[in-house]
């Protein structure tokens, strides 16, 4: 079944812009970025989208339709009516480049203020050994696929750019749990969490979660955990005693 | 005002603070709803200091453990003693009912529940926020959220006195062993509220969730494992001992007042 779907599509860039209207062929099957493309194709040649695998693994179609967070091509037109005009919008945390794409290198600088994986003293790659039931916490995390909608949907930086310098972000968040949880990292990450990379902001309103199309269960995984880890060091002191006697990490 | 969020400069001019078009407020006043409906009916109920004790056995949640003098005038309702005086400000249950208010007040359920539909921050995901600062939880009052597990603890404590209320309420001071429908519903809330307590965020931490090696605690691994199945629906918990908190006060409450007497099923 085809119909001709009416779509607003954000264009400009950091100068300004507007919703600009496209009534375009939408087939069975499609998904957002099909749609997209065919309006390329046919009557915006110069609209700028970032994509690339257009199955949901390389995070690079990230925008917001309708307002929500979603990934282009893991967006099926079935969801929505066919008299529905269907808004696309890039994302709206980060500086906008031209139409759909945005500037994403706050991310990348979040990323570096990460400390890599730490092994121990004297175990070289190759000798890693690890128990699944050690690694797989960690491996929930590395389902990420780097599309940001987590950082996107965030409203400690989507509605306060001063966060921005403290704040990391949940996905920089969850990589450092990932880290903090992996059964080889020698590294203390857990007073950076709260100091450098401001997990202390995140009030745990679980956007992040409802917005990442791995479904990774990122507050309740990463993100409250490194808070009760915090809590361990800072607001616990039984277990500060316990520590203090048995002197054992975990 | 200079723009911020997402009207800052450099972010797409979309004009619009939010393009959503689903029904994103409902969430959030359904919440603000359903909290407001507990709070007034628990603190009404708190205060009343009548109706708390029904069949010389059944003892309402909300003055359990009883500790004030006025809960002589309900022989058997005090397993615990009475040490509180007795004041119209001063709640039966004093003893317990600040912990278990702060152990829902900094549960991260219900800090989401409320972040979002009091202090609509945000109210739904991608939605504006009104504030035009936000410190999330590294300030004074919210810093105090970091206290939870204590709360925890004492919630712990409390939840024991529930199950003994609800054990010794199979025990009539004339008829002995009996069984009747409160029985089954005080039965039933106390073993919701050891759901809601037990998938809490901080149990399932120290339970095991603060371990970084499973495989050298197996015995915690397999309680963590269980917590972490209970603490994927502690939401559902959260709202449902919510409801079961106040139907069950409400039963004590009719059948003390004669309202309704209670089905003998057994005795």
């Amino acid at each position: 079944m085809s119909y001709k779907g009416r779509f607003r599509v954000w264009r400009g860039d950091a100068s300004g812009g507007a919703l600009a209207d496209f009534e375009v062929e939408v087939n069975e099957g499609e998904v957002v970025l099909d749609v997209l493309h065919r309006i390329q194709a046919t009557q915006a040649p110069d609209l700028a989208v970032r994509w690339n695998c257009k199955a949901g693994k390389c995070g690079s179609c990230s925008a917001e339709i309708d307002g929500r967070p979603r990934l282009l091509c893991m967006t099926r037109m079935s969801v929505f009516d066919p008299g529905d005009v269907v808004t696309v919008t890039p994302m709206r945390t980060f500086p906008v480049l031209r139409d759909l794409v945005t500037d994403v290198s706050f991310n990348y600088a979040k990323a570096r203020e990460v400390p890599s994986f730490t092994p121990p003293a004297g175990l070289a790659p190759g000798e890693y050994r690890m128990a699944q039931v050690d690694v797989e916490r960690s491996q929930e995390f590395r389902k990420c696929i780097e599309c940001f909608l987590c950082q996107d949907t965030c409203h400690v930086v989507r509605d306060h750019d001063e966060n921005k310098g403290a704040f990391a972000g949940p996905r920089f968040l969850m990589r450092v749990a990932e880290l903090e949880m992996h059964p080889l990292d020698v590294a203390d990450r857990v007073p950076a969490a709260q100091d450098e990379h401001g997990l202390g902001r995140c009030n745990i309103t679980k956007c992040c979660t409802e917005v990442c199309p791995e479904g990774i269960k990122i507050t309740d995984n990463a993100l409250i955990p490194m808070k009760e880890r915090v809590a361990d060091r800072r607001y616990d002191p039984l277990v500060w005693l316990g520590r203090t006697i048995t002197r054992r990490r975990d | 005002m200079t723009a911020r969020g997402v009207d800052a400069p450099g972010r797409a001019a979309v004009g619009a603070r939010t393009l959503r078009t689903d029904r994103w407020w409902l969430a959030p006043a359904a919440t603000a709803a359903g909290l407001l409906v507990f709070v007034v009916y628990g603190g009404v109920r708190a205060f009343q200091q009548q109706y708390f004790f029904a069949d010389e056995r059944y003892l309402t949640p909300f003055y359990s453990p009883c500790v004030s003098l006025g809960c002589a005038s309900e022989p058997g309702s005090s397993h615990f003693g009475m040490f509180l005086p007795d004041h119209p400000l001063i709640p039966y249950a004093a003893l317990s009912l600040p912990f278990l208010l702060g152990f829902r007040l900094t549960c991260y359920y219900y800090r989401k529940a409320y972040y979002r539909s009091f202090w609509l921050a945000p109210a739904a995901c991608a939605v504006p926020e009104p504030h035009a600062r936000q410190t999330g939880e590294t300030r004074f009052p919210l810093v105090l959220q970091n206290v939870h597990r204590y709360f925890f603890y004492v919630a712990v404590l409390v939840s024991l006195v529930n199950t003994y209320d609800a054990l010794v309420a199979f025990r009539h001071p004339d008829d002995g062993f009996v069984v009747g429908v409160g029985n089954l519903v005080l039965l039933a809330n106390v073993a919701l509220l050891w759901c809601y307590t037990v998938s809490c965020h901080s149990c399932r931490h120290v339970m095991g969730g603060r371990l970084t090696h499973f495989s050298k605690h197996p015995v915690r691994y397999w309680f963590w494992t269980r917590i972490s199945a209970l603490n994927t629906r502690h939401m559902f918990f959260a709202w449902i001992t919510l409801a079961s908190l106040i139907l069950t006060d409400l039963y004590v409450m009719l059948v003390a007042r004669g309202t309704i007497t209670d089905l003998r099923l057994i005795g």
